[in-house]
């Protein structure tokens, strides 16, 4: 900081707006900061709030008593918070990996000038961006033509392209790739697969981040998707998992007594509001932590895509 | 193979195969997800009954014309689907646009800018939250017995209110919760074109004599022009589609409030898991036909009063 200061020229100085409203700036600031994360933070003390002090008192930003109680009662519900877990995992890894692969292949190839289909695939990304089949047909076409319900794989594949990180592909490589790398490699004898793979991916670091990260935020974040297609309880993602203890308080008691234990027992002895909380706090935790670091890819996304290709 | 010669193209080459092989994947994809439902739009003009697999009920389904729109029409929901929808949109296209242009232009002042990094990465976290967690979140304060507001006002020595039963406090919930979770991502976006701006466009318009307000008003907006009119046809766009996790997921899909809630999506998602889809077609194929035409419309206006900011 003490360099840009030094930096700064006269002209800058004098430039800028007054101290007193400097001052009134950071207050707004703050307030909008305090509102967006104080939330949040109520979250994760609802979830570490004793369940007692949380009947008597109602929730509140600093808790009565603390108690671990809703994350013990979910480790000891291990089986089905885990495999919510694990499905989340599965969904955000490998449909990252399906539509990252789907998405740069498609804008590589569209992104070369001279190929041949150039003009249909421009279009084939096109008319999706301005016409859809809407709900009711998409979901009938997923669910009984193509099959996909209850299985993963209609969490995952909805979601892995969209025309719009297409172009934002399609523009990058057409901006990074020269035209005579890639024809010096054909010279060489190269495929079309290998100067992808060899060439033009390892180079595109920064667009595969960004699109990367896109996608994983989106399939982490995704509960439309379950609520479509998936009724089986076993294949819920986390997303799934808390959306069904919203609607109902207890669905993981009811889970429980399918596995052979007294639902009356475990409703009464369960933490329920920390319980809910902590799931929450569980999906937001890995995103709170990892999205400060990675903010930058989702802006440059966006700029990139603003260019036209 | 350059641009200019593209009048004449070569014949079909080798590598014109690879790159085609190379693209399949990603265009069956195309086909199934996004082309297959565009021709399953005719949906809306039959009685759709399940028989077996989907293309067998959809060729023994019968041709039954508007009927399923004459019934959407004549329910109730038409009229309130559609106001919802249309008037939640033009609140948030125009709160949409001046809030994060006017925060992202304050950002942009502060002194130190560490601290603006600061606010802004705060302010971005909402955007990362699914609605379903903002859903859980709004509970917390809303809740009638245990709700953080409800505490406060009993604490007051006010009566606690039914947040989940009174209409008249949601369309400004509703708006209130969109801007919360897309204004740290839209001033961002805002934020990373004023950051591109040359600087000695403000260095000259100091040297004249211009004041911080009239560098706003002549160097700072006409160069965001472009981005602002971007997202504002993209907003447009969309005018027949609202955000199914706001109007489902926060208000907890609760009956009392569904005239201040219910927009076209919420209307479709509820109707399809239905016996009978056939008002959740005729209203999907109404916004889908609808969004396209709007979107090509507000394009081609953009185009004629500005070519350079055109989308499409």
């Amino acid at each position: 900081m003490a360099k840009v200061k030094q930096d700064m020229t006269g002209l800058e100085k004098f430039n800028r707006i007054s101290p007193a409203t400097n001052i009134v700036f950071h207050v707004i600031f703050i307030l909008f900061s305090l509102m967006c994360v104080v939330p949040v933070l109520f979250i994760l003390t609802i979830s570490v709030s004793d369940e007692k002090a949380l009947q008597e008192t109602g929730y509140r930003l600093i808790p009565q008593a603390f108690s671990f109680e809703g994350y013990g009662y979910l480790a000891k519900q291990s089986g089905l918070i885990l495999r919510a877990l694990g499905v989340s995992l599965f969904v955000t890894i490998v449909g990252t990996i399906i539509g990252v692969l789907l998405t740069t292949l498609m804008g590589y190839v569209a992104s070369r000038p001279g190929y041949r289909l150039k003009g249909l695939l421009t279009w084939i990304i096109f008319i999706p961006m301005v016409f859809n089949g809407g709900l009711v047909s998409t979901y009938f076409i997923t669910s009984q033509f193509l099959g996909l319900s209850d299985t993963v794989w209609a969490l995952i594949f909805p979601l892995a392209v969209s025309s719009f990180n297409v172009i934002i592909c399609k523009t990058f490589f057409r901006i990074t790739i020269p035209d005579s790398l890639v024809e010096s490699a054909k010279m060489d004898g190269a495929t079309q697969l290998t100067i992808f793979f060899k060439i033009v991916l390892p180079i595109s670091l920064p667009v595969l981040a960004t699109i990367g990260l896109f996608l994983c935020f989106a399939y982490w974040n995704d509960w439309y998707q379950s609520m479509l297609y998936i009724t089986d309880q076993t294949m819920y993602s986390l997303q799934a998992f808390l959306n069904n203890l919203m609607k109902n308080i207890d669905a993981l008691a009811q889970n429980a007594s399918q596995m052979g234990l007294s639902a009356a027992e475990l409703i009464a002895s369960m933490p329920k509001e920390g319980a809910r909380m902590a799931v929450a706090i569980i999906i937001v935790l890995p995103i709170a932590c990892a999205y400060p670091f990675f903010q930058q890819y989702f802006i440059s996304g966006l700029t990139i895509g603003a260019v036209k290709g | 193979m350059t641009e200019k010669n593209k009048n004449r193209k070569p014949r079909w080459s080798r590598d014109d195969t690879e790159l085609s092989i190379l693209a399949t994947p990603t265009v069956i994809w195309y086909l199934l997800f996004c082309f297959l439902p565009m021709f399953g739009i005719i949906i809306a003009f039959k009685e759709f009954k399940i028989h077996g697999g989907f293309l067998e009920s959809l060729f023994k389904s019968d041709w039954i014309g508007f009927r399923n729109f004459e019934f959407l029409f004549s329910s109730n929901d038409a009229f309130i689907i559609v106001r919802n929808t249309l008037l939640y949109n033009i609140v948030f296209i125009i709160l949409g646009i001046v809030l994060p242009v006017a925060t992202a232009l304050m950002v942009g002042q502060l002194h130190s800018k560490k601290m603006a990094k600061v606010y802004q990465t705060a302010m971005f976290m909402p955007y990362f939250l699914s609605w379903v967690v903002v859903a859980a979140l709004v509970w917390a304060f809303l809740s009638y017995d245990k709700g953080f507001v409800n505490g406060i006002i009993e604490s007051v020595g006010g009566t606690p209110i039914q947040w989940y039963m009174e209409k008249k406090y949601w369309p400004g919930l509703l708006i209130f919760m969109n801007v919360w979770k897309g204004l740290g991502y839209s001033m961002v976006v805002y934020l990373a074109t004023i950051t591109g701006i040359d600087s000695t466009y403000y260095e000259a318009a100091v040297i004249d004599g211009a004041t911080k307000w009239q560098q706003m008003r002549h160097i700072t907006i006409p160069l965001m022009k472009t981005v602002i009119i971007m997202m504002f046809i993209m907003s447009v766009g969309r005018i027949f589609y609202s955000d199914f996790g706001l109007f489902y997921q926060v208000p907890r899909d609760s009956n009392s409030l569904y005239t201040v809630t219910n927009t076209i999506d919420v209307f479709v998602f509820k109707q399809l898991k239905t016996s009978t889809p056939g008002m959740a077609s005729a209203a999907a194929f109404l916004q889908s036909v609808l969004g396209c035409i709007t979107i090509l419309t507000a394009n081609a206006i953009v185009k004629k009063i500005d070519p350079e900011s055109a989308m499409i």
